[in-house]
């Protein structure tokens, strides 16, 4: 039997010190099968871009075990071999880019870092996938909008050709149409190359659109973890859930 | 004074020198603010930030600011000085920045950021100026507003920094405010309660709104009207309840490339961009009537 590609159990992650420590994941157990794609939704501040770091390793104080591709991971060491297998898109494109390395510097280092050749073309390439194009290889993350930098960003984590993506509202800077391009290459990608996403949004047509299963946090905890086709129903049982269905769902009904 | 439009511009261009030469991007728009919720949706790099930062003098050079008009209550604002223009920045007229946390200072705590903001506007002491921002950051449904007025920005997640923007650039009252996609990461929950402080601000005190954002159903749900950019330019000029009528294929196209809950797809429809949107006939009619933010 194959390990889950990412397993997930009993994670606590904490920050600070008593009487100033905040835990922010409390006891979370998610365990993400090889080519599945997961979403983590809930409340803002509720603990899912800390699950996602944590698991990057960009965060020592946790505890429980963490296992990817079956191997365990240890506090915030990773190593080379672990970045070829995970990459992650950050929340904020801003800060994950270098203000003062361009387009072309951050992904070909990227593509070097993993040892992969053909630099020229894979760039181009990876500026075409991402729907920005080759003119935009020299440019600086200052000279570029919201979601521009957005999809550099992705491009990047692309570059390495991960297993597992670790990815936090990839598209939420990004316009629909540019979204929806962004979904299919994604959906594209993890047909052809059987990756695993781990995605978190707000939005939960695109968890819909995106994901096989769900949780939802609250507080720090998983409150609940459901099939898409229940999110579809409507079927969830938390309270907590059914109130952000029905919310996104009187928005929804204009289109 | 009574039917002035609270800000009005009339072809506006914004240009970047770079390696291919002059980018033009905001391309002549015209446009003015009401006491309304005025939405602004288009594609990425289409010029919404831009658009928003060029009121309030934000192009960093060498990027440029043309307009043949730019007036907040009817007096101009176009290019003013840098001393001129902080008398009228965060008090008046204040954005919320497209990337919270980048224009949040990192080395300051979140309390100290936002009760300095206030003062600078506000005469008040310091005890009050604490008291009003622990408030504001409960309305905009900060769960633990001490701990978080103790935070620094890289400590507080990303939906948090967005509110922590939203409560400082409200505290001071201003006149406009310029929402650059203030709540793309926050749940539905929090964000509707975001939407209808802003939504009372503008009922009660007569604020001006232009909210930036991508989200085209809550756009046609919350605002009032709506521009739809394209390449610098506005194609077209919507009522928001009538975005689904929307008549320039373009916003046809955005429209049809949501995700739905309720009918799954395998794959979503993508634009076809026509480069004759560039440069096409504007659908609407253009904004310059005798109704200051009308239609
Ligand atoms: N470095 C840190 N130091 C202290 N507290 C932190 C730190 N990083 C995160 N937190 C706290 O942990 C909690 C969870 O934050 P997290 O960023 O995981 O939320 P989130 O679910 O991703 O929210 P959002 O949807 O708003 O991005 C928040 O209360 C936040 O203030
Ligand atoms: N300093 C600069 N130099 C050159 N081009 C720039 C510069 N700053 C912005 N641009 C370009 O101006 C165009 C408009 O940018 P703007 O930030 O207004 O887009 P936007 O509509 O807000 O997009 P998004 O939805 O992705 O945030 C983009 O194509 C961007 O690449
Ligand atoms: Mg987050
Ligand atoms: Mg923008």
């Amino acid at each position: 039997m194959t390990p889950p590609m990412l397993a997930i159990r009993d994670l606590n992650v904490w920050f600070g010190e008593p009487p100033d420590r905040v835990d922010a994941v409390k006891s979370a157990d998610i365990s993400v099968a090889q080519g599945e794609s997961f979403g983590l939704v809930g409340e803002s501040g509720s603990g899912k871009s800390t699950i996602l770091r944590a698991v990057a390793g960009l965060i020592d104080s946790w505890s429980g075990d963490l296992q990817v591709a079956g191997l365990k991971v240890r506090g915030a060491r990773r190593d080379r071999q672990f970045f070829k297998t995970v990459q992650m898109v950050f929340q904020d494109p801003y800060a994950s880019l270098h203000p003062r390395h361009s387009v072309d510097a951050v992904l070909s280092e990227t593509l070097h870092l993993q040892g992969i050749g053909n630099v020229d073309q894979r760039i181009n390439k990876l500026l075409d996938d991402v729907g920005l194009g080759r003119s935009f290889r020299f440019r600086y993350p200052h000279q570029l909008s919201g979601g521009q930098r957005q999809r550099v960003a992705i491009a990047r984590a692309l570059a390495a050709e991960p297993r597992l993506l670790l990815l936090d509202e990839p598209t939420s800077a990004l316009d629909v149409s540019v979204q929806a391009e962004i979904l299919n290459l994604l959906s594209d990608l993890r047909a052809e190359h059987d990756l695993t996403y781990l995605m978190v949004t707000h939005d939960l047509a695109v968890v819909g659109h995106m994901c096989d299963r769900i949780a939802v946090m609250q507080h720090g905890r998983l409150v609940e973890e459901l099939p898409v086709a229940d999110l579809r129903r409507g079927a969830a049982k938390a309270e907590y859930t059914r109130g952000l269905i029905e919310a996104s769902g009187s928005l929804g009904a204009t289109a | 004074m009574t039917d002035a439009p609270l800000l009005s511009v009339r072809n506006l261009r914004v240009t970047f020198p770079t390696r291919q030469g002059l980018f033009q991007a905001v391309r002549g728009i015209d446009f003015d603010l009401g006491r309304e919720r005025l939405g602004v949706v288009g594609e990425s790099g289409s010029g919404k930030s831009m658009t928003g930062r060029s009121v309030l003098g934000l192009i960093r050079p060498p990027g440029r600011v043309e307009a043949d008009r730019m007036e907040f209550q009817g007096q101009s604002i176009l290019n003013l000085s840098e001393r001129r223009m902080r008398k009228i920045r965060g008090q008046r007229i204040s954005m919320v920045m497209q990337d919270p946390k980048f224009s949040l200072n990192p080395v300051m705590t979140v309390g100290r950021q936002i009760t300095e903001a206030y003062r600078l506007h506000r005469r008040v002491s310091r005890a009050d100026a604490h008291a009003k921002a622990i408030e504001m950051l409960r309305a905009v449904q900060i769960r633990d507003p001490e701990r978080v007025m103790d935070s620094y920005p890289h400590e507080v997640s990303g939906g948090m920094g967005q509110r922590i923007m939203i409560a400082m650039m409200l505290a001071p009252d201003p006149e406009i405010l310029i929402a650059d996609e203030p709540t793309s990461a926050l749940d539905v929950s929090v964000r509707n309660e975001v939407l209808s402080i802003m939504d009372n601000l503008v009922r009660d005190r007569g604020m001006g709104l232009i909210f930036i954002s991508h989200d085209l159903n809550m756009v046609a749900q919350f605002c009032d009207r709506v521009l739809i950019m394209y390449a610098g330019r506005i194609v077209e000029t919507l009522p928001a309840r009538e975005l689904h009528k929307a008549r320039h294929p373009y916003t046809q196209g955005l429209l049809a490339s949501l995700p739905r809950l309720d009918a799954p797809q395998d794959r979503l429809p993508v634009l076809t961009r026509q480069d004759s949107w560039r440069d096409d006939d504007l659908i609407a009619p253009r904004a310059d009537t005798d109704l200051p933010g009308g239609l």
